[in-house]
């Protein structure tokens, strides 16, 4: 039984870093001019309807800012150069995908913080119940024994309904 | 007339709502029968009154009252009259007497079907009930009366938002907030179980069918509101962690946990204190919703017009109604001690992570629908968290939870050797790998993300084709049908539930691994290929509709030359508003939908509706299936609520004399 | 001391709570500018009236404001009156920005409504306002002797915001 918790651990944390990167990256490098702009605007917010993206709102000032993306891109500005550029008059604020500074450390390292304390927590209580279980013996006698723990580790459903 | 009376209706309301929460509650304290038998009479009053009053607006938008201020500003007598009626939830003051009724109406509910709860318990429930019912009949009252009358009145309405004359309007907010508001239930449940000192399986035994219909009916609302988004918004998207949408989608992660917490503490009495936090937590979150919707705190599409008094007035409400619940926990809970036990692998211990993994998510969503208010409260600046954190956060958190999904009912209850469940989840483990590398390929590009997707959702149907055969197997039963019959609604409505759940992951997806769009200037009878159809712009005719007038588009949609689905997409100009909508065209289909909507004309002249114009093209593989495993999720919800073992328990007087008996003897 | 882990649920909720109530008084709409400390954004823009461009080089040496303002624009017609008293009383010099309009349209709006403007640039195309990180009309920036941007007032502006903020700023940045 040893080995199986961490193992699990260890595939568990893999397959996790995995996904949220996978989930990250899926934009294929090579994508074509047009997809690399519309994912970028994407993940930018107007300023003026703002709950939605720079990709799909038709506020007079978000077209303007598709045609300096648009240009900026063309001039051979990499994506993080056309953030930082936007990021320079507006804030922050313009970005759905918030970057990681200081400020947003907690909100960035929180959920994988909760995940560990969580399993963390589960292990505890596991472990706890685990060694309840095997300290307190209702009764001397095997055989109810066996047949007491036979029903309680059945599956759910006897042959009979209630 | 009809306006004050049904403005005298919720007065009276507030009235027999505080006897409700009040009376009821002290009876149940003194141990004073009479007192606690006013429970059900004033609770069946207080609907009456509530629905009342509701019928009263209801027809006063139908009437085309604009005497009354909230149908000048929310409707128009061009309006069709199913959108009337919807106009009644259509304002933030509607919704919230929409909101009232719910709750009125979950409590005459609990009154019908609760014979077997001993009076204490009962009076308790009710006034909990009752008790937030006057929270919401003097926020009605005091701050947002949807009576309030205009005079002189407008001699025309000013016509609901476009964006709201839809078929969604008249389910989507209805359906969401029985889901919503019946958290309620199973949070006074909670809280009577506290107060009374008595937490042991029986309570958890009558919360879980509150829980699970009222879990069913937000899965519906918050797949309608998903599919309303997609065809109405023109781009096609279902899902964008606006912060409203993460307000519906916090009290479902929660109330998933909690049912199946529920179960634990049901078959196992384990894990009491743990699953009466999570109702608490999860109405908590229904109510913290309804201020963040409401208070002008967070930006949002859905956001009604805000009012600072009214803010602070839910908030108010939120302190002591969550903080009050949240202290009487902390003093209760940890007088009601350990719970059974179970081993590392087993069922118990999987369903314990599952809540551990569906608490992160929810935690995570709300951290990150919080987290631009809490540094600008600190003066630390302003950010947005969109998509692209939510994204990233969400799904590796539940691609453990749909992993485990397939495990747990394999499992048993307190411990399964691991050898064994191996053994057991070697065929489901082969099937679901092979398929995640085979499948992306044969749909046209092989991608990581699709895999992995694919490759949960089979498990998913895998490991319950194996749970399946498995009970047919053991079943002493004669005939397939009998060995099926075996198994109580609640198994199926399991099984169904996370079918859906596997349904849902193919949907979400192929949808993002395959979806494409193409943003093009056609001229009339210029045709576009696209992922093999081909999109044939024939032109825009104008059209008048009932109170707008419609630029039509016409779209013909070939495959391999032959016409299968002439699409029109439409620019509506509503009248009385001289708003503009997009209204786009779908051909939907179970392996993907085709979906247009036009942009502008984009001839010299502007205005030039003949001439060329920018359309938007869209293929959206699978997309319905996001939809359809909501459903399928709902339908298990309600089938399960369906068991035998409740309707028995209704149908017979004397089980309520073996109460405990009732709880402790049924094996399942 | 049981109790302790059951509080826990509670003293998180009081944090919450404080937020939140920080958070009524706080518009989730207002987008701060990065620019405050920062130098303003050149620009070498025609003016509306005569034919010489202005660039923003020759208005170093001085505290200056600059209001975006349109034609089109109807919150402008709020804060007109004051900008015209500001203009009246000479304290400091305000440049306008003409966002995103036609000249024709400018000159007619300003004969009709007064003309508060030292002088008033045209940005037909946005391009300086983008530099400038404008996002709405009307807005207001407070510039010092250094070409550093000081102060960005968002929307009209309003007794209450030039008493109380602008107006102490320029008399502070003119010493």
């Amino acid at each position: 039984m040893r080995p199986y918790p961490r193992l699990a651990c260890g595939l568990a944390l893999g397959a996790f870093a995995l996904v949220a990167a996978a989930t990250k990256m899926d934009v294929p490098a090579d994508a074509a001019f047009d997809t690399r702009i519309k994912t970028l605007e994407s993940e930018l917010r107007c300023l003026v309807c703002q709950n939605q993206t720079l990709a799909d709102s038709n506020a007079s000032l978000a077209e303007d800012l598709r045609r300096e993306v648009r240009d900026l891109a063309l001039s051979g500005k990499n994506d993080s150069e056309i953030r930082a550029y936007l990021v320079a008059r507006y804030g922050d604020f313009v970005l759905y995908d918030p970057p990681l500074k200081r400020t947003t450390w907690l909100l960035w390292i929180g959920p994988f913080a909760l995940l560990a304390g969580g399993g963390m927590l589960w292990w505890t209580i596991l472990r706890r119940r685990e060694h309840a279980g095997t300290s307190t013996q209702r009764t001397t006698d095997p055989d109810a024994e066996a047949r007491g723990r036979a029903l309680l580790d059945d599956n759910d459903e006897p042959p009979h309904t209630l | 007339m009809i306006p004050e009376l049904g403005h005298f209706a919720l007065i009276v309301a507030l009235l027999t709502a505080l006897v409700q929460g009040i009376l009821p509650m002290l009876g149940a304290a003194i141990r004073e029968p009479r007192l606690m038998a006013l429970a059900r009479p004033a609770a069946r009053a207080q609907f009456v009154l509530v629905a009342l009053a509701f019928a009263c607006l209801a027809w006063s938008f139908v009437a085309n009252d604009f005497s009354v201020q909230n149908v000048a500003t929310n409707s128009n007598s061009e309006l069709p009259l199913h959108y009337r009626v919807a106009a009644t939830w259509g304002s933030h003051e509607g919704s919230l007497l929409l909101w009232t009724l719910m709750l009125g109406g979950w409590s005459f509910a609990v009154t019908l079907f609760s014979k077997n709860l001993p009076a204490p318990m009962l009076a308790r429930v009710i006034s909990v009930m009752g008790l937030v019912s006057a929270g919401f009949l003097l926020f009605l009252l005091f701050t947002s009366n949807p009576f309030e009358r205009l005079l002189p009145a407008a001699a025309e309405g000013r016509d609901l938002n476009p964006l709201l004359q839809d078929p969604g309007m008249v389910f989507h907010p209805p359906l969401l907030y029985m889901g919503y508001v019946g958290f309620s239930v199973a949070f006074s449940f909670a809280i009577a179980a506290l107060l009374g000192g008595r937490l042991d399986a029986t309570w958890a035994r009558w919360s879980r069918p509150w829980t699970i219909v009222a879990w069913a009916f937000l899965t519906v609302g918050i797949a309608l509101g998903s599919g309303w988004a997609y065809y109405t918004l023109g781009w096609g998207g279902w899902w964008f962690w606006d912060p409203v949408e993460n307000a519906s989608f916090m009290p479902w992660l929660t109330g998933t946990a909690l049912i199946h917490s529920l179960a634990v503490t049901e078959k196992r009495g384990a894990f009491k204190s743990w699953t009466v936090l999570l109702a608490i937590i999860a109405f908590s979150l229904s109510l913290l919703g309804t201020f963040l919707v409401r208070s002008g705190v967070l930006t949002s599409v859905h956001a009604f017009a805000t009012d600072p008094a009214r803010g602070v007035f839910i908030l108010a409400f939120l302190a002591i109604v969550i903080g009050g619940s949240l202290a009487l926990f902390a003093y209760r809970a940890g007088k009601v001690g350990l719970g059974g036990t179970f081993a590392l692998v087993s069922r118990a211990s999987m369903l314990l992570a599952n809540n551990v993994l569906l608490i992160v998510a929810l935690a995570s969503v709300l951290l990150g629908t919080l987290y631009p208010l809490f540094l600008d409260a600190l003066n630390l600046g302003k950010i947005s968290v969109g998509p692209p954190y939510f994204d990233t956060v969400f799904y590796p958190l539940m691609a453990p939870a749909a992993f485990l999904m397939g495990v747990g009912p394999l499992a048993r209850w307190t411990r399964t050797p691991l050898p064994e469940l191996a053994a057991r989840l070697r065929w489901a483990l082969g099937v679901a790998a092979a398929t995640a590398l085979v499948a992306p390929l044969l749909l046209g590009r092989w991608s990581l993300l699709v895999a992995f997707g694919l490759f949960l959702a089979f498990w998913i149907f895998a490991t319950t084709v194996v749970n399946l055969r498995q009970r047919l197997l053991a079943s002493p039963r004669r005939g397939v049908l009998g060995k099926l019959r075996a198994n109580s609604a609640s198994y199926y409505g399991m099984v169904l539930a996370h079918l859906g759940v596997g349904v849902f992951i193919i949907g979400v997806t192929l949808v993002k691994g395959y979806e494409v769009e193409k943003d093009v200037r056609l001229d009339v009878g210029e045709s576009v290929a696209l992922g093999g159809y081909d999109f044939k712009f024939v032109g825009v005719t104008p059209q008048p509709g009932p109170n707008y007038r419609a630029l039509t588009g016409k779209v013909e949609v070939r495959k391999d030359g032959r016409l299968i689905e002439t699409l029109a997409p439409e620019k509506r100009i509503y009248n009385a508003s001289g708003q503009s909508m997009t209204i786009a065209a779908i051909d939907t289909g179970l392996l993907g939908d085709r979906y247009v909507s036009l942009g502008e004309p984009v001839s010299a002249d502007a205005t030039n509706i003949h001439g060329p114009w920018g359309v938007r093209i869209y293929l959206k593989p699978f997309v319905d299936w996001i939809w359809m495993g909501a459903f399928l999720m709902a339908l298990g919800g309600f089938i399960a609520v369906s068991d035998r073992r409740y309707r028995l328990a209704l149908k017979s007087r004397a089980a309520r004399v073996f109460g405990d008996a009732v709880g402790h003897a049924g094996a399942d | 001391m049981k109790t302790v882990r059951w509080s826990i649920p509670l003293a998180l909720f009081v944090v919450l709570i404080a937020f939140l109530w920080v958070g009524l008084g706080r518009d989730p709409r207002e987008v701060p500018s990065p620019l405050i400390g920062k130098p303003a954004p050149s620009f070498a823009l025609p003016q509306i009236h005569g034919d010489k461009p202005l660039s923003s080089a020759e208005l170093r040496g001085k505290v200056w404001l600059l209001n975006v303002w349109a034609s089109w624009c109807v919150s402008c017609r709020v804060e007109h009156p004051l900008l015209l008293q500001l203009a009246k009383a000479g304290i400091v010099p305000v440049y306008g920005l003409d966002y995103k309009d036609k000249p024709d349209d400018a000159r007619a709006w300003l004969a009709q409504n007064g003309d508060p403007y030292t002088a008033s640039i045209v940005d037909q195309d946005g391009r300086v306002g983008i530099d400038y990180g404008v996002y709405g009309v009307p807005e207001t920036f407070v510039i010092d002797r250094s070409g550093i941007v000081r102060y960005k007032q968002i929307g009209p502006l309003s007794v209450d915001s030039l008493q109380e903020k602008i107006l102490p700023l320029v008399r502070e940045l003119q010493k």
